[in-house]
């Protein structure tokens, strides 16, 4: 896949994707997740493709960020990576092994091995736990016995997040915290397991403007530490360049573009990419003279998608008879950029 | 080009009383609520001015007053307000004294009018979106059923909707079609003043982004002033000709959109600069640590003090409000916000 030694654009073929990349933690080939659609809740009308044919990996201590417009399949897709929804196509491998072979106890290691960071903290936590409670439940869950050690794992994990002094916080619900600290009472929940992924979607969209780069700083801080894999789904584009290291653009359940930050961000290739950069304002007095260029219509139903690409109707760059009608090849133009599109298409030169 | 002049006109009305009458000036405007601990002082004497054709952008944090503000400009007021003081000139009669009926008759939505927060979700779901543009000229002006409805058209226009989008109801819709069809509705009796809370906050970044194109298009096409309440730094540089930035109930910097998105002179509008994420910028962006202070029980000197990375002995007294040649004004201690050079040479 990685057989291009090409390094043209600056040697910043940041990490990982050339040859000694580290282990897969994770991997994903032709997935999708289809949900049934039902006229009187019966007659099966048609499919939503929330997720339609993806391929992509997760490496140790990497962060992936999925980066889409709301219904553009994200969610379910990180609902399927946890297995809480089951693939239609395709497959989900966990450290080597299908999800779909799993059995009772394999879930339940499985659960322990993947965190889950939700995008609403108050609703992922219940408001009638304390916080040494709502911590203590999977410690018991998974078989931690004795006080005195699951104490010990809670008091730890809650100075990790940086719930300090954790006295204050042990006793404390979650309607008497701030959305930034039961985000971090989610994160700690997360971790207490110490697992090798954490799955995080939208984990700072609900969160005041101000507390965002604050948690989204915890969370690189935590992955680095203890070199942790992290999915991290997410419609701000303009925070990734700090907090991942690979991108993967979603468009109407697809992976349109995927690759390293720099690279991607620097050099985006599909042209939905660009749009949805060009979209994104730096705060400069400048902006308010001028309208932003931007594709017009709007992303189309996952019931009925168009043909070929699923981008095509909005596309500045169609290229007819061919966008509309097949779907396009993902090709590789600098090493572990991949892109899903007919201008870099075979023969087209990328 | 225009936004330029816009700029000039804008802050030359600030400096002082030369210059034309703005179209919406507030003195002193105060807001607080009753609670079961104390006073929430939310509002806590604001001087804003809004000129013609002008928009001005309120930012601040979550808490610190700014959707309280437009309660107070709009005489929205909840039960337990305990205070509700000070003046606002509006087209150079003072609205504070008007009675509610008056009030409600020729200021809302025919002088001034609101897009609120998350509007787009209030919209009836068993009226049809035309009939819902329409009503404000139904209500307040009287108009025919016909009448309105044609212009409502007209508004769909103006937002890019399409015209058969007036007999769809709004579940079939998509967010940033209901979003044009509410600032459809609010801009429909031609107000001159259009307050819009967190416009796009709900919404993807393109619709974001064709949303800001739209009220570009009508600020220059109608001359509509704007007064925008967000949290998003970045979004709002694409409307904004001066931005004013709340903290605990208070303005604390009144800019240019020049002068504030390149060297904003108070301590904390610089940290808020550093905090916002930046697509194209190597540098990372930093959190401002602390938390705002409880509006029930604010300090009597300035209230950004506990966070400051520039706090001076001074700061425990209340700091003077300063105002410079071209209008800016800075609520802080420091001359230049402690950031010497940086603030005093905008570009």
């Amino acid at each position: 896949m990685s057989a291009m030694p090409e390094m043209s654009r600056g040697v910043e073929a940041v990490h990982p994707t050339a040859g000694t990349s580290p282990e897969v933690v994770l991997s994903v080939s032709e997935l999708s997740t289809w949900f049934a659609l039902r006229r009187f809740g019966v007659f099966r009308v048609g499919d939503v493709r929330a997720v339609d044919g993806v391929d992509f990996e997760l490496r140790r201590g990497e962060t992936t960020a999925f980066v889409g417009e709301s219904g553009c399949g994200k969610s379910s897709l990180a609902r399927t990576l946890l297995g809480l929804h089951r693939p239609t196509h395709g497959r989900v491998v966990f450290e080597g092994r299908d999800l779909a072979t799993f059995g009772r106890a394999e879930w339940r290691a499985f659960r322990g091995r993947v965190g889950f960071v939700q995008q609403d903290p108050y609703g992922a936590l219940a408001p009638f736990m304390d916080v040494r409670r709502i911590l203590s439940e999977p410690l018991i869950v998974n078989g931690v016995r004795g006080r005195a050690e699951r104490e010990r794992r809670i008091r730890e994990v809650l100075s990790e997040v940086r719930l300090l002094p954790v006295d204050d916080y042990l006793g404390k619900y979650p309607h008497m915290l701030s959305g930034g600290q039961q985000q971090r009472v989610v994160i700690a929940r997360a971790l207490i397991l110490e697992p090798v992924l954490i799955i995080a979607d939208e984990p700072v969209s609900m969160l005041d403007a101000s507390v965002r780069v604050e948690i989204l700083t915890l969370l690189r801080e935590v992955q680095r530490a203890r070199n942790l894999t992290l999915a991290f789904i997410t419609h701000d584009l303009s925070t990734v360049r700090h907090f991942a290291e690979r991108i993967s653009v979603m468009y109407a359940g697809r992976i349109i573009e995927q690759g390293p930050v720099d690279d991607l961000l620097d050099d985006p290739k599909h042209p939905y990419t660009q749009a949805l950069l060009a979209a994104i304002p730096d705060p400069l007095a400048e902006n308010a003279t001028h309208d932003r260029v931007l594709p017009g219509g709007e992303p189309p139903s996952l019931v009925n998608p168009p043909a070929g690409c699923h981008f095509h109707p909005r596309c500045p760059a169609l290229i007819p008879g061919r966008c509309d009608r097949d779907v396009p090849t993902e090709v590789e133009p600098t090493a572990g950029h991949r892109v899903a599109c007919w201008l870099h298409g075979p023969g087209t030169g990328a | 080009m225009k936004t330029a002049e816009a700029i000039e006109h804008g802050t030359g009305t600030t400096a002082g009383g030369v210059a034309e009458e703005p179209l919406l000036r507030t003195e002193g405007l105060r807001l607080h609520y009753r609670a079961e601990r104390g006073v929430v002082r939310a509002v806590d004497g604001i001087d804003l001015s809004i000129g013609r054709g002008e928009a001005v952008v309120v930012l601040g944090e979550s808490g610190c007053g700014k959707s309280s503000l437009t309660k107070a400009l709009l005489r929205m007021l909840p039960r337990n307000v305990a205070t509700y003081s000070g003046s606002v000139w509006f087209e150079g009669r003072n609205i504070m004294s008007l009675d509610d009926e008056t009030f409600r008759r020729e200021v809302r939505w025919v002088g001034i009018s609101m897009v609120m927060q998350a509007a787009m979700n209030a919209l009836n779901p068993v009226v049809r979106v035309g009939e819902q543009v329409a009503e404000p000229l139904r209500v307040h002006r009287g108009w025919s059923n016909a009448r309105a409805l044609e212009r409502a058209a007209e508004m769909f226009d103006l937002v890019g909707l399409p015209s058969d989008f007036l007999s769809r109801y709004p579940f079939e819709l998509s967010g940033g079609m209901r979003q044009r069809a509410v600032l459809a509705m609010a801009l429909v009796a031609e107000p001159k003043l259009v307050i819009l809370d967190e416009p796009t906050s709900a919404l993807d970044v393109l619709t974001q982004a064709n949303i800001m194109n739209v009220l570009k298009g009508i600020k220059a096409r109608l001359g509509t002033s704007f007064l925008l309440i967000t949290h998003d730094v970045a979004t709002s540089s694409e409307i904004a000709n001066r931005v004013a930035l709340m903290y605990a109930g208070q303005f604390v910097e009144i800019a240019s959109a020049a002068r504030f998105f390149s060297a904003p002179s108070h301590p904390y509008s610089r940290l808020l600069m550093a905090s916002v994420p930046r697509l194209h910028d190597p540098r990372p962006p930093i959190h401002i640590p602390g938390q705002p202070p409880n509006l029930l029980d604010l300090p009597v000197g300035c209230r950004f003090a506990s966070r400051c990375p520039s706090r001076l002995a001074a700061c425990g007294d209340p700091p003077p409000v300063r105002r410079d040649a071209a209008g800016n004004v800075s609520r802080c201690w420091l001359e230049d916000g402690g950031g010497g050079s940086v603030a005093r040479d905008p570009r």
